[in-house]
């Protein structure tokens, strides 16, 4: 097997790398979103507890 | 024990650190098995007979559309019991799934749709499987777009978990929609009774991925549910000891 018929895929390549390049996008852009989520997450209850320690000791 | 389990699975401090020790170990076997899924899929894998090389979509496309499903059912299941129980974990958990659902339900779709055009020589067929998966991806958006539109948290999980519970009968009209009706898109070929029709060499890639798919769906849902559990939690003392930790 060459790499050019290897990409070529048997005349079906407009259509199986597209699909290859979106399930790798869909998978890496879920990764990213996911860290966000939790890092903003974290950071909201960090302020929240900072707020309520403030409001306790004036 | 059961209920031991259930309740210290409920708890959100347990939670918490149970979800932030286990996620490496669903994320490292995804990311092997799909490396493993691709390489085999694509480079090994013999062509099919009828399809040539094209049916090498079908290894992010299945994996692609049993997520959407599977996450769709265990969003709505996981709702429900924070309906049934008012257990915040488990809203956390319905709230998580929904983001991940979409896009693999998009993801399934669009894989369809450049799949469907050398094969069936259309992009789009308003045919009863692939009418069934836009409308889960429509619910998968309105209760996303419902969440946001509540801005109390408790009634937004509540709101949208029953949304969520009545969508649930999409998920068996979509699995059964190609022996039910008659559709332009093949039956099952590996989720059947009896031997899935498909060489060795063309269907362990495609179990691996689907494996794969699986565990990393399991990851992600376990890094997001922990920041939803951080979200529905007010001034707890164990939430500042667990962002020291980390």
């Amino acid at each position: 097997m060459n790499l050019t018929s290897f990409f070529a895929m048997g005349g079906y390549a407009v259509y199986v790398w597209p699909c290859y390049a979106l399930a790798a996008l869909v998978v890496g852009l879920n990764i990213v979103w996911a860290r966000r989520s939790l890092r903003a997450a974290r950071r909201d209850a960090r302020r929240r507890i900072a707020m309520s320690k403030s409001a306790a000791t004036p | 024990m059961a209920w031991v389990w259930f309740h210290r699975f409920g708890s959100p401090p347990h939670f918490y650190r149970l979800a932030r020790r286990l996620t490496p170990w669903f994320g490292w076997p995804a990311l092997i098995l799909c490396l493993y899924g691709v390489i085999a899929g694509l480079g090994f894998a013999p062509p099919d007979y009828q399809q040539g090389d094209g049916f090498r979509i079908i290894y992010i496309h299945a994996p692609a559309a049993w997520l959407s499903l599977m996450v769709y059912v265990v969003m709505a299941t996981s709702a429900a019991v924070g309906l049934i129980w008012r257990m915040n974990v488990a809203h956390a958990v319905a709230a998580s799934c929904a983001p991940i659902g979409a896009s693999f339900t998009a993801l399934a779709l669009a894989t369809g749709m450049l799949w469907g055009r050398p094969m069936w020589g259309t992009y789009w067929e308003w045919d009863p499987r692939l009418t069934s998966e836009l409308l889960l991806l429509f619910l998968y958006l309105g209760y996303m777009g419902l969440r946001n539109a509540i801005e109390d948290l408790s009634r937004a999980d509540r709101a949208s978990a029953v949304l969520a519970i009545v969508g649930v009968v999409n998920v068996p009209i979509i699995h059964y929609s190609v022996i039910w009706w008659n559709s332009l898109h093949q039956a099952p070929t590996v989720m059947k009774f009896g031997r899935p029709s498909m060489p060795a060499a063309m269907l362990l890639p495609l179990l691996a991925m689907l494996l794969g798919f699986s565990l990393y769906f399991v990851a992600l849902l376990l890094t997001r549910a922990r920041g939803e559990v951080l979200r529905r939690e007010r001034s707890a003392r164990w939430i500042s000891e667990a962002l020291a930790q980390e």
